[in-house]
């Protein structure tokens, strides 16, 4: 089958939403990137620019929105095209969400560059380039198709996960040896959230392009890896609860 | 099927024509086909290995399809594509072609409609048809909607074939807007309700099925909506066949889509199915509107 419509301005309007979504995932891919870059180099400079380039991405969802409006009134979309603009307008809600965490991390990176340094900062610019990762392969696997490198994309959420548990262990027992970490550590503790929920932003991405190629939803479960919501860790020298002296 | 099978089919055929044309669906359990289906709805109609030519080129291509029981099933493809033919082969309207044949068959209840013994005029009556442009008879309102249950004997009664008309006319929506001039030419309404007219007149000689060929493409969209919107109330008590270029509209009206193909039954199944998830390329590129 050949992919072009017999109607040459209906292809033109799909090729239209798709570069705006691939631009929106770009600028926040960019976005996510330089929040991090902040953080690493304590550049409040940096991330107040980053701060006020979400207005971008804002701009771009708008857009998207109203030209898959425009598609689905006029064209009638149906079949892979009708499940492309479906994908497009929930795929630039999520992109738009991940343009807000990027900036909050960048807000945070601001207050995280005045306080005292902790160590487990370094942990965030790993976890920030594999979700960034993330999102770089979820917007190939859209741009070409590719509903097994989103499943793969859908797989690597775990990771983040596991990454996520650790720092929030770490930040915990950093937070009790002294309290002057706890501004910083709290911040960043939101920080490893935002950058989290990212990765689930990814992973929603990624069932959509397997929706938007294959047709049917994905409906295997996905190993969740985030236990942080259940984690205890108790302060040294604490009695356990039970009476009984650490 | 037996001569004797045949014998009782017929009485069957004579039984529903004395108005319970619900006799026949009672019995259809012993015929594999008519129950054979992935979901739970009964199955009205099945074609089987279903090819037609006309004199020496095949237009159809071994069809095997079942039509649910009141529902609506919508036939879409591009022109040419054999839904039309196949849809004719439903109540043997091909027969009237001359150079016209086919093998396969075609099951109504359980009972194969090529067989001998079968009355076309009757099994017609039970399988009744609307086409593309309404051709109301050259008649009044009230006599295009009577001629039917008069040459059928369905009213014993000046009262009952009074009863019948007016009857039709209201489930087709058209009462109110006629009943000052039942006696005026059906000719003498706006196209869209003259095809209601068609209706009317396909019910009012208590069919099963009532096959549509085109039935709105002569039609503005607000008598399309009104046409569709009777398609919906009739699928209650009757199973609708529709054939239509007009994909938005199997999309809304139908329950079943089957995409024809340079004569092949190419995919078949739920409408919104066919219409959000299609399997087959070509059904994709069809409805997508892409070089097929």
């Amino acid at each position: 089958m050949s992919s072009e419509h017999i109607v040459k301005s209906y292809d033109e309007e799909l090729n239209h939403l798709n570069e705006a979504i691939l631009k929106m995932g770009g600028l926040a891919e960019a976005q996510l990137a330089d929040a991090i870059e902040a953080i690493a180099v304590r550049d409040p400079e940096l991330a107040s620019e980053t701060m006020r380039g979400d207005v971008k991405i804002d701009a771009l969802e708008a857009a998207v929105d109203h030209q898959a409006v425009r598609l689905l009134a006029l064209r009638q979309p149906m079949a892979k095209d009708l499940r492309t603009i479906i994908a497009a307008l929930k795929i630039s809600a999520a992109i738009e969400r991940i343009g807000d965490y990027a900036a909050n991390v960048a807000k945070r990176a601001i207050v995280l560059s005045e306080a005292r340094p902790v160590r487990p900062v370094h942990a965030i610019p790993r976890m920030g380039r594999l979700v960034q990762r993330m999102i770089k392969d979820v917007l190939d696997a859209y741009t070409e198709g590719d509903a097994v490198k989103a499943k793969a994309v859908w797989l690597k959420d775990a990771d983040v996960d596991d990454l996520y548990n650790s720092l929030f262990r770490e930040v915990l027992t950093y937070m009790m040896e002294d309290p002057r970490n706890i501004t910083a550590c709290t911040h960043l503790l939101f920080i490893a959230k935002n950058i989290e929920r990212i990765g689930d932003h990814a992973t929603n991405m990624a069932e959509l392009v397997y929706y938007m190629v294959v047709g049917t939803p994905l409906l295997e479960t996905r190993p969740k890896g985030d236990d942080a919501s259940y984690t205890m860790v108790e302060p040294p020298g604490r009695t356990d609860g039970k009476g009984n002296a650490d | 099927m037996t001569f004797l099978e045949g014998q009782a089919e017929r009485q069957g055929i004579a039984i529903g024509a004395s108005g319970d044309t619900r006799v026949r669906s009672a019995s259809p359990a012993a015929h594999p086909a008519t129950v054979a289906t992935s979901e739970e709805t009964p199955i009205k109609m099945t074609a089987r290995k279903l090819s037609v030519f006309y004199g020496e080129k095949q237009a159809l291509f071994d069809v095997s399809l079942d039509i649910p029981d009141r529902q609506i099933m919508a036939f879409i493809g591009p022109s040419g594509c054999g839904k039309s033919t196949f849809l004719r082969s439903l109540n043997r309207m091909n027969d009237t072609i001359a150079g016209c044949t086919m093998t396969g068959e075609v099951m109504v209840d359980g009972i194969n409609i090529y067989d001998r013994v079968v009355d076309v005029v009757e099994l017609r009556r039970r399988i009744g048809m609307v086409f593309q442009k309404p051709n109301p008879f050259p008649k009044s309102i009230y006599d295009n909607v009577a001629y039917g249950p008069r040459i059928h004997g369905l009213a014993s009664s000046k009262e009952e074939l009074d009863e019948i008309v007016q009857t039709c006319l209201a489930r087709t929506g058209l009462l109110d807007e006629v009943s000052t001039r039942l006696h005026e030419p059906g000719t003498s309404l706006s196209g869209g309700q003259q095809q209601r007219l068609c209706i009317a007149r396909a019910i009012a000689v208590s069919p099963d099925i009532i096959l549509m060929d085109e039935p709105c493409s002569a039609l503005d969209p607000i008598a399309t909506a009104r046409v569709e919107e009777l398609m919906q109330e009739l699928q209650k008590n009757y199973t609708i066949v529709i054939v239509t270029h007009n994909m938005q509209q199997a999309a809304r009206v139908s329950q079943r889509t089957a995409f024809f193909h340079l004569g092949t039954l190419v995919e078949w199944g739920m409408t919104e199915q066919i219409f959000t998830s299609p399997v087959d390329d070509r059904t994709q590129g069809y409805i997508t509107g892409r070089y097929g």
